[in-house]
């Protein structure tokens, strides 16, 4: 089985949905010839020509109004926003029109759509290309958000994205875009939407990451191991709907529940995870749960690394809720 | 009906470089006429009253209290049904909330859209959205949005999409002049100038966005001239001229299906009613304005025209009239007999399968307390 990074795996995926269907369109900025400033729809333009990999002009709402027009006659549109940064032109066409035309015509019309956007910081990207905004996606009814971590779920979560009946926002973490590496079948699979991984199984305390923290996570269980607390660690991998059954099952058995990510604290997708928790596993708790995030501030450039969750951080605050 | 022969003065929106067919004394410019036969002088006009006469009644429900809300089209019947008409049936309809009277004339059933405004169980939006917000898809007709202006890259990226398909279909946008000052226009403009779809983009110009009016919306002399800087034709038509919009967007329709690209169509008309029952347009607008528009009623203008050419009489329009009112108020009393949705439904379609956290939430629900004055 070969080796591939994230990139190398999401390429793949596209080009293995775009030969099968030619239904699927790839759009966005930078999308065909150049393949995209991350390159991950490289080579797609040159094998399925310019009506299905397409340069769009600079702006976002018009890529999401044009996919969902798409969408409505019947093709399957996979609209990259170069960066998570920029989405907010599109909101009001993901929020008011994507998430709610199945809804709001009573099923009479679906707007199948996946929008590919790479999220995260730590790669000295400054605030307008390092933000991760999930939590702004998963409060709205009618979408589905997902954020793999590797490049084996990429490919498989890709492909059950653009199987998938409902609209979807395909997270990718671009910090480990190149550096997370693994084997990755050449042919099609698929990894489904519901479920998340338990990526280090253990007693203590129960660690809940997405993207590319969690190598941040892994390597604090690591280190926290090494001082006597055994951390069970998930890869939520689809945020929204959320695989709350095997959180809850891994709080009850360790007692103690650590969330971490790289958005700001307030209003984070953790606070739902905390109150998740804590509604289904109460009594079952031994400890605060707890959150380790990025700050209620812009993202800062020259201290991005101060502002991530990191191992350095997430380890005292698995520590204190493993010993308290 | 008034009298046939010169009118006092027109409206001096409509400027002497504006496309007309209807001459100042209701006579035809045959350079100009679209040439329609008897019976689809009949239909436009079949049409555009049973428009005028629905609206009217939805007014006067809304009055009494039986329904909460509804947004009309009063003054731009032919600048719909006109334009709606010159589309084939097999395009699709991107629509703004005032077209209703299209979706009728395309086939969405009157029961349907009764029943949608009074949001019963059998509304085809299930009772979720604002009256006038129902769809059509059997139709080629689009779901309803109420902030303006989105549709249009919509209705950009189907074009789109037909052309990626190598479908022989277009599509038509509505929009008013208040939606040419939103993001939508300007990427959905630009989009379908640099993929040059097959696309008609209707700006209805009714004079007024709620309380403000075009001089206020936009410093451009016309609408129209938007879309010379999209590379986008754009042309001025009297939109209550129902045989001059027929024309123009004949002519668009033509021009997007042999893959010749998007016409901007700015149709100069005026919103004879408040923007929804829930205006007061006497709030900001004298009533001048609107009786120098009535002079050019476009239901008045066709009638003339077919009394004149013996296409119709008074008989066939009382018939005609009483028809469409029989129609809506049986229509009326079926749906204010129909139940509400049931309130599982309200969980349906927002994904295709219910998952966990709303089959959660639809449980407790239903077995939790009711809403005062629920059933």
């Amino acid at each position: 089985m070969p080796q591939m990074n994230m990139v190398q795996a999401i390429n793949g995926a596209l080009r293995l949905a775009m030969q099968r269907d030619p239904r699927v369109i790839v759009l966005g900025e930078d999308v065909g010839k150049v393949g995209g400033v991350f390159r991950v729809t490289a080579g797609l333009q040159a094998e399925f020509g310019e009506e299905r990999v397409i340069d769009t002009p600079l702006s976002e709402n018009g890529i999401v109004g044009a996919a969902i027009g798409m969408a409505l006659n019947g093709l399957i549109p996979i609209a990259e926003i170069q960066f998570a940064d920029f989405i907010f032109p599109a909101y009001d066409q993901i929020v008011n029109e994507l998430a709610k035309y199945r809804y709001r015509s009573g099923g009479d019309h679906t707007t199948k759509v996946v929008i590919r956007t790479p999220v995260g910081g730590g790669i000295r990207g400054g605030h307008y290309h390092s933000q991760h905004p999930e939590a702004a996606f998963v409060q709205v009814p009618g979408l589905k958000v997902v954020c793999p971590s590797n490049p084996y779920d990429a490919k498989g979560m890709l492909l059950a994205a653009i199987e998938d009946p409902d609209p979807i926002i395909f997270m990718e973490p671009k910090r480990v875009y190149r550096a997370a590496k693994g084997d990755v079948p050449e042919e099609a699979y698929t990894v489904p939407l519901e479920s998340a991984r338990i990526v280090r199984e253990g007693r203590d305390v129960t660690v809940v990451v997405y993207g590319a923290m969690l190598y941040e996570a892994l390597d604090a269980a690591q280190r926290a191991y090494e001082q006597g607390v055994d951390c069970e660690v998930i890869d939520l991998r689809t945020l929204w709907p959320v695989d709350i059954s095997m959180i809850v099952e891994s709080v009850k058995k360790t007692g103690r529940f650590v969330v971490v990510h790289e958005a700001p604290k307030t209003g984070g997708f953790g606070g739902e995870l905390l109150a998740l928790v804590t509604e289904r596993a109460f009594f079952h708790l031994e400890a605060p749960p707890a959150r380790v995030t990025g700050f209620d501030t812009p993202f800062p450039y020259t201290l991005e690394m101060e502002y991530l969750p990191l191992s350095h951080r997430i380890l005292p605050v698995v520590l204190d809720t493993a010993r308290a | 009906m008034t009298a046939p022969g010169p009118r006092s003065s027109l409206p001096p929106a409509i400027t002497p470089d504006v496309f007309r067919v209807f001459r100042d004394d209701g006579s035809i410019d045959e350079r100009h006429d679209p040439q329609l036969s008897e019976e689809e002088l009949s239909f436009l006009y079949t049409h555009m009253v049973q428009t005028r006469r629905i609206d009217e009644r939805f007014i006067s429900l809304q009055r009494q209290g039986r329904i909460a809300f509804h947004v009309g089209s009063l003054g731009e019947e032919a600048a719909i049904i006109g334009s709606a008409f010159a589309m084939r049936p097999t395009d699709w309809v991107f629509p703004c909330y005032r077209e209703f009277g299209a979706a009728l004339m395309r086939g969405f059933p009157l029961q349907r859209l009764v029943d949608n405004v009074y949001g019963n169980s059998g509304d085809v939006v299930k009772g979720r959205q604002m009256p006038h917000h129902y769809t059509h898809r059997q139709g080629g007709w689009a779901s309803i949005s109420s902030p303006v202006g989105t549709q249009i890259t919509q209705a950009v990226g189907f074009a789109w999409g037909a052309k990626i398909k190598h479908q022989d279909v277009s599509a038509i946008v509505y929009f008013g002049d208040g939606s040419t000052s939103s993001i939508d226009f300007h990427s959905g403009m630009n989009f379908a100038g640099v993929q040059k779809v097959p696309l008609v983009l209707f700006c209805r110009n009714n004079g007024w966005a709620i309380s403000v009016p075009v001089d206020r919306q936009t410093a451009s002399a016309t609408f129209a001239e938007k879309g010379q800087g999209y590379g986008i034709p754009g042309v001025r038509v009297d939109g209550n001229d129902a045989l001059a919009v027929v024309s123009v967007t004949r002519k668009a329709a033509k021009r997007a299906a042999a893959g010749l690209g998007p016409t901007l169509i700015e149709a100069i008309t005026y919103r004879m009613g408040g923007h929804s029952t829930s205006d007061d347009p006497n709030q900001y607008r004298g009533s001048a304005e609107m009786e120098l528009w009535a002079q050019v009623d476009p239901i008045e203008r066709l009638q003339e025209l077919l009394y004149s050419k013996g296409i119709w009489d008074e008989q066939r329009d009382e018939a005609l009239r009483a028809d469409i009112d029989e129609r809506f108020r049986q229509a009326v009393a079926k749906a204010e007999a129909t139940p509400p949705p049931s309130l599982e439904t309200m969980f349906d379609d927002v994904y295709e399968k219910l998952p966990w956290h709303l089959a959660e939430q639809r449980a407790q629900l239903m077995a939790g307390p009711r809403a005062p004055g629920s059933r």
